[in-house]
């Protein structure tokens, strides 16, 4: 289990340390400089000069990438341009914003997928079982934006079940003092999870069912209950832990789609505004922290995973 | 599969298909009727046929297919028959024609915020989704089969690195990315086929390099080996031809994806600069007016990416059981 976890950690680290060194290589490939993208096209020869010895850009490469990095280490990530601060400070209410949505939708995409794929599997084959499957087909079929769109006009601006969009100011925590403010954007989110990881739940199962210890159990005379929630239902699940930690860059990316458009506050928003308005290290800034954010994210479902699996729980072995 | 959020995305209609007993969209056959290509068949014909038999069988697979031809022949040969002016938006703005007007005769699909004509629009936005969507899907692959192939057949740390560049890569959420690289090279028609395919070669480089790793130890391989074969013969005339099942299947669902993701830049502002355009970027716009009820301006957009998108995930489907490929994606 130790062994697991230390070469996961390692591995999460040298993709992190990766991330870093592609995002400093995307801000050294704007066309024309950074000078530019800032000071605008009109800038001349010798602005450039004097904006590159402001901000440290006539130094060498490497030197820029070790301030870049040795900034980093100091919360620094760089200068908004068009919020004029520093861009963790405008990152900072937005990051807790987006994490509430992605974490309350991957809960409820998990609560929602797992109970249904067992369904699904108890009644396999039958009319229930292809009406889900048709559900979660069309669901996973369905880009987020389309969705989104589709859900405000019926329920926001046709039916007016829920506002349009979710309060826009205060501390992370406010946003659950509206609930329904906040349901069509987890949904929206949750959607294509939900379809996905009931499908994935349902073959789990249907491959758990088929293992030796299932027979054994059945021999034994144990219910069909027991068996399902007894025997195969752990063992199914360790595959969606898997998947969830997989899955978790593309919900996150489904968080931008939801972001605008619910016009909810948080990290996906606030990129497509700073690439709107092309506040290049804005974008980056953002870019960088969201995905660390994930690779943690993804790091800690390979921990659920680790103490799911006794596998690795108890084993040396295991990857 | 999806979600450029996801999505894309991904891993779990391609589960499988073996175990599985009904596999998604697939009950009109079951996996016993099928006839493996290639294999102890006792039908007659060539391989080729075998697999075109397999994948006519599957009704879907054949509807797939003629939505995709039917929407190309709409994009392409559409505009011929039915003539609007999609470019000169001085000229609409000049005309007398109505911005935001709903569906009516001369104009099936009504107009929208500029006055450009729907149904017209769509077949010109279609056009710009289609072939950013085929040419970066061609891209990748291409690019992802070939650093795929070599990371495998090299072996030891110089597949340890190249897949650690992947895996890489795919931690950033690809939204992401792609909104960075959309904003720091300005967006193109070129440049997004360019872009989306910078994010899309990673999954066949991973699946290309898995079925390298398993080819290179083959016996035909080593005999080649042994003759003295360069490597770029093997890996050019004996790796990638044993690979093709999988590269074709996987190039199939790119292109939905690939759609998907110009889709989602489209919806975000990051399409084709007007006045080109793209179905996502026409559904931003009309969803930007979602409170007026002005529904032509949302629904043929949308209606249009998701048939295009099922109906190219259906052919890939039947296309990999004809193949008979186990794809994991992702």
């Amino acid at each position: 289990m130790l062994g697991f976890l230390f070469r996961r950690t390692i591995q999460a680290i040298v993709v992190i340390l990766g991330v870093v060194l592609i995002v400093f290589v995307l801000s050294q490939l704007i066309p024309g400089g950074e000078c530019k993208a800032v000071l605008g096209p009109k800038a001349t020869i010798g602005n450039c000069v004097h904006f590159n010895r402001l901000n440290g850009l006539n130094l060498p490469v490497w030197d820029q990438f070790y301030h870049y990095v040795v900034g980093l280490l100091h919360g620094n990530l760089g200068y908004s341009y068009k919020f004029n601060q520093g861009v963790t400070a405008v990152i900072k209410e937005r990051l807790p914003k987006t994490l509430v949505l992605v974490g309350t939708a991957t809960v409820v995409a998990l609560i929602i997928s797992i109970p249904l794929g067992i369904f699904q599997v108890v009644r396999r084959n039958r009319p229930s079982d292809y009406v889900a499957t048709g559900f979660s087909f069309m669901f996973y079929a369905m880009p987020s934006f389309l969705l989104g769109t589709l859900l405000i006009i019926w329920f926001a601006f046709d039916l007016k079940w829920f506002p349009v969009s979710p309060p826009s100011t205060g501390s992370a925590w406010e946003i659950f003092s509206n609930p329904r403010a906040f349901f069509l954007p987890v949904i929206t989110l949750a959607a294509v999870t939900i379809a996905a990881f009931s499908r994935y739940m349902r073959s789990s199962m249907m491959d758990a069912l088929t293992e030796d210890y299932v027979r054994t159990a059945r021999a034994k005379g144990a219910s069909n209950r027991r068996v399902i929630y007894g025997h195969a239902l752990r063992n199914a699940l360790i595959p969606i832990l898997t998947l969830l930690g997989l899955s978790l860059p593309a919900i996150v990316s489904g968080a931008v789609i939801t972001e605008d458009v619910f016009n909810y506050p948080g990290m996906g928003q606030l990129t497509v505004y700073a690439a709107s308005n092309s506040d290049i290290p804005l974008v980056l800034g953002t870019t960088l922290v969201v995905t660390v954010a994930t690779v943690i994210g993804s790091l800690l479902a390979d921990l659920l995973y680790a103490i799911a699996d006794p596998r690795i729980r108890f084993g040396s072995t295991g990857s | 599969m999806t979600d450029p959020e996801g999505v894309h995305e991904d891993p779990v209609f391609g589960f499988d298909t073996t175990k599985t007993p009904v596999p998604i969209g697939f009950e009109a056959i079951s996996p016993d009727e099928m006839v493996p290509a290639g294999g102890e068949s006792t039908s007659t014909g060539g391989l080729g046929l075998q697999i075109a038999r397999v994948f006519v069988q599957n009704k879907l697979a054949v509807a797939g297919l003629i939505v995709i031809v039917g929407m190309v022949l709409f994009c392409f040969v559409g505009p011929f028959l039915y003539h609007t002016n999609q470019t000169d938006q001085q000229a609409v703005l000049n005309s007398s024609v109505v911005a935001n007007t709903g569906p009516a005769k001369g104009q099936p699909l009504g107009t929208d915020g500029t006055g450009f004509d729907i149904l017209g629009r769509l077949m010109y936005g279609g056009q710009t989704s289609l072939i950013v969507g085929f040419a970066s899907a061609a891209v990748a692959t291409i690019v992802g089969v070939i650093y795929g192939a070599l990371s495998g057949f090299f072996g030891s740390w110089p597949d340890a690195a190249l897949m650690r560049f992947v895996d890489i890569l795919l931690s950033i959420p690809v939204l992401f990315l792609l909104i960075a690289l959309v904003t720091i090279f300005h967006a193109s028609e070129l440049l997004l086929i360019i872009v989306i395919a910078f994010v899309s070669w990673l999954v066949p480089a991973r699946l290309i390099r898995g079925e390298t790793l398993s080819l290179r130890v083959r016996e035909y391989v080593q005999a080649v080996q042994v003759m003295g074969g360069s490597r770029r013969r093997i890996i050019g005339r004996h790796i990638i031809p044993n690979a093709v099942g999988t590269i074709v299947v996987f190039a199939t669902f790119q292109v939905a994806d690939s759609i998907l993701l110009l889709a989602a830049l489209g919806f975000l502002g990051f399409g084709v600069p007007a006045p080109g355009t793209d179905w996502g970027t026409m559904l931003s716009n009309g969803a930007d007016a979602a409170g007026n009820g002005w529904w032509w301006q949302i629904y043929p957009a949308g209606i249009a990416i998701v048939l295009v998108v099922v109906a190219f995930n259906f052919v890939g489907d039947a296309l990999r059981d004809a193949l008979e490929v186990r794809l994991q994606r992702r």
